[in-house]
């Protein structure tokens, strides 16, 4: 099936396996007709889009350096537009974007905005570049434009920390999934989650990683836009939900001034991680401050876009330059269609919820006959929601209604009453997600590791089959060490999230763009980029999150990128001014990278 | 015109294309952002304006500005000759 004229044939392939897999949502929802519990149907969703994502990594095993590392350079522009968008959209996007909307309204919409236009830097900035340079890595590409080993030794760091926090947050999102849809513990989940992660991975490495990621992109896409246009249809707000729910942000301002919202006092007794509503869906600061706050996390995530390396390398796959750059166009496509449905499902539920006018609607009506509701029950259960009577009158007030920005996606389904094979449905494609996205970041992990630190570094004379039971026992090490992390829950899957891209904003933007559009840059100034951007990211982060710092103007733990990006850069341009220039080998080097035509810059196999 | 020029005058209309491109970015990024409040007085398809450039506006924008960039400078590469050869 992966022989010969494979690639020729993907669209056929994958036009069979999305018609398989409609054909399979079909079947369960015939099943469910005929009486099949919904726990059964979880678990059939669950386990069948696993093992085929497991299938295909098995058929894509390799033993070649150039398809472990970039999938042998041929995957066709838009192919590799849905992997990337399946490598980005991680469990934060898919699981709790929506939610996070729902509870921090146009505030946290930067986020939508960030983890979208971060893709112009990319497309006009570098990778078409750094394809030309035909590195195998980030750290590749830092290592050779500017030599010596320290230099490539920081960028690893750099890649490391920030992909470590997160994977972890990813693999947390797999357990998450996998503990509620199997009906198992969170830290059995958790390896769960890591064993279906690995086995995409372990076998093929980027081969295995691209054609899983295409798949779970179909899967994700389908699962997340069908609840969707199901609610709107069912509801009377048009065909199209994107493009009509305008009228629905309307009412919900009125229903929050109905309900009285900033009126209530908040209350007390939630458990962890639970939240009222608090925030005016559409209402923005008027204040300089909530602007600066607003752009200021908006420019973090977008120069975190450009400098993760998990996204940096699908770029390295394309078969030309001219595909990269398209590539990139695709996949922000195809992650639009997902980001651009996420406002308006955070909008359908909210209004579910606060309309008294729908059935759906529970606020305002009594707390025995919202407690008697089946996902109020399967939710409290498993403690991602909570009703407290605070003031016992026996209604349930806004400030009374509990619950975790998560479920917004996970049990919308269930809230609008639509049947059981969506929530399965729904549950699968947040796997597919959270899966993808771990796949991708422990791959840039294990062959950063593999590649740069111990064949460039160490051992350099180490066979092709040594270096590549290297990059898999690195790959088995570090998805280990994540799960163990994530199993101890250290903080909210979408703090670590916003951290992994200051991090890698914080020490690699510079020394990547500059390193491509500035000739002058040198090995000094990018070792001095890396290192002081990292560590005063870092710096800053501890402070404020750690040891309670007040941060300067609004900028919190999320944004601290903002602090790092501009030590890096002035760190670089300094040292790089006040030493030598490159040599004319790196000066021709680097004109080689800024046109498309010619033999790449590093060698085929290297 | 030799390499040499050529080479000059390609990384010259590059680097006029990236300016473009990273203007209108920072325009749809920040700018409009900035001004979500005021933004939000005006309304366009019924929502507030500066909800919708948040949740929707910009987005179009970006995907809009990221298909004609890659147009854009296939057609400078071509125009110097520094385009790949088609496989």
């Amino acid at each position: 099936m992966f022989k010969g004229d494979f690639i020729d044939n993907l669209p056929k392939i994958y036009g069979t396996y999305t018609g398989g897999f409609i054909v399979f949502i079909i079947l369960m929802a015939i099943l469910e007709q005929m009486g099949l519990g919904a726990d059964t149907i979880g678990i059939l969703f669950v386990a069948f889009t696993v093992f085929i994502y497991a299938a295909i990594g098995w058929l894509s095993r390799t033993m070649e350096v150039g398809a472990y590392y970039v999938a042998g350079r041929q995957v066709p522009t838009v192919f590799n537009g849905m992997a990337t968008a399946a490598d980005w959209m991680s469990g934060a996007s898919f699981v709790a974007m929506a939610g996070g909307i729902y509870f921090g309204g146009h505030g946290y919409l930067a986020f939508v905005v960030g983890w979208t236009g971060g893709y112009i830097l990319v497309a006009s900035l570098m990778a078409p570049y750094l394809r030309k340079f035909g590195c195998y890595t980030v750290p590749d590409f830092i290592g050779t434009r500017y030599g010596g080993k320290l230099t490539r030794l920081c960028a690893v760091v750099v890649l490391v920390v920030a992909s470590f926090t997160y994977v972890t947050a990813q693999i947390n999102a797999t357990g998450t999934i996998a503990a509620r849809a199997l009906q198992i513990p969170f830290e059995v989940g958790v390896w769960f989650g890591l064993l279906g992660i690995l086995l995409c991975s372990m076998l093929g490495g980027m081969r295995a990683v691209t054609w899983t990621q295409v798949a779970q992109y179909i899967v994700l896409i389908i699962a997340y836009l069908i609840p969707v246009f199901w609610m709107s249809n069912k509801q009377g707000f048009g065909l199209v939900p994107q493009l009509v729910y305008g009228d629905a942000v309307t009412r919900i301002t009125e229903l929050e001034q109905l309900h009285g919202l900033g009126t209530l006092e908040a209350v007390s007794g939630a458990a962890g991680g639970l939240k009222a509503l608090t925030v005016p869906f559409v209402q923005a600061g008027s204040d300089a401050l909530s602007s600066w706050k607003f752009v200021t996390l908006v420019l973090c995530m977008m120069a975190g876009t450009a400098s993760l390396p998990h996204i940096l390398m699908r770029y390295f796959t394309t078969p030309s330059v001219k595909a990269a750059r398209q590539s990139v166009a695709w996949s922000l496509f195809f992650i639009f269609l997902l980001y651009f449905t996420a406002p308006a499902l955070a909008t359908f539920t909210k209004l579910q919820i606060l309309d008294p006018n729908l059935a759906t609607g529970i606020i305002g009506k009594s707390i025995a006959e919202v407690n008697a509701l089946d996902w109020i029950q399967k939710w409290s259960n498993v403690g991602f929601l909570q009703v407290i009577d605070a003031n016992g009158d026996g209604i349930l007030q806004l400030n009374e209604f509990f619950m975790r920005g998560d479920i917004v996606v996970l049990a919308t389904p269930e809230i609008a009453g639509l049947p059981y094979v969506i929530s399965g449905l729904v549950a699968a494609g947040g796997m597919a997600a959270a899966m993808s996205t771990a796949d991708g970041l422990l791959l840039a992990i294990a062959n950063a590791l593999s590649h740069d630190l111990y064949y460039k570094i160490i051992d350099p004379n180490a066979e092709t089959k040594k270096r590549l039971l290297v990059a898999r026992a690195l790959l088995l090490i570090i998805g280990a060490l994540g799960a163990f992390v994530a199993s101890l829950k250290l903080t909210t899957i979408l703090g670590a999230v916003a951290w992994a891209f200051d991090f890698a904003c914080s020490g690699l933007l510079f020394p990547i763009v500059l390193g491509i559009w500035w000739k002058r840059a040198n090995r000094a100034g990018a070792i001095a980029g890396m290192i002081g951007g990292f560590v005063a990211g870092t710096w800053y982060l501890y402070m404020v999150r750690f040891a309670g710092m007040d941060p300067w103007i609004g900028i919190d733990h999320l944004r601290f990128g903002i602090i790092g990006m501009p030590v890096s850069l002035v760190c670089m341009v300094v040292v790089s001014l006040m030493t030598e220039e490159p040599d004319a080998e790196t000066q021709a080097m680097v004109d080689e990278t800024r046109v498309p035509a010619g033999r790449a810059v590093l060698r085929a196999t290297h | 015109m030799n390499d040499a020029d050529k080479r000059v005058m390609h990384w010259q209309s590059t680097k006029r294309l990236m300016i473009i491109t990273l203007s209108l970015w920072v325009f749809f990024s920040f700018v409009v952002h900035w001004f979500a409040d005021a933004l939000n007085s005006m309304s366009f398809l019924g929502f507030p304006l500066g909800f919708y450039m948040a949740a929707q506006g910009s987005e179009v924008a970006f995907v809009i500005i990221i298909f004609w960039f890659a147009r854009a400078q296939h057609k400078i590469d071509q125009e110097y000759g520094f385009a790949e050869e088609e496989a």
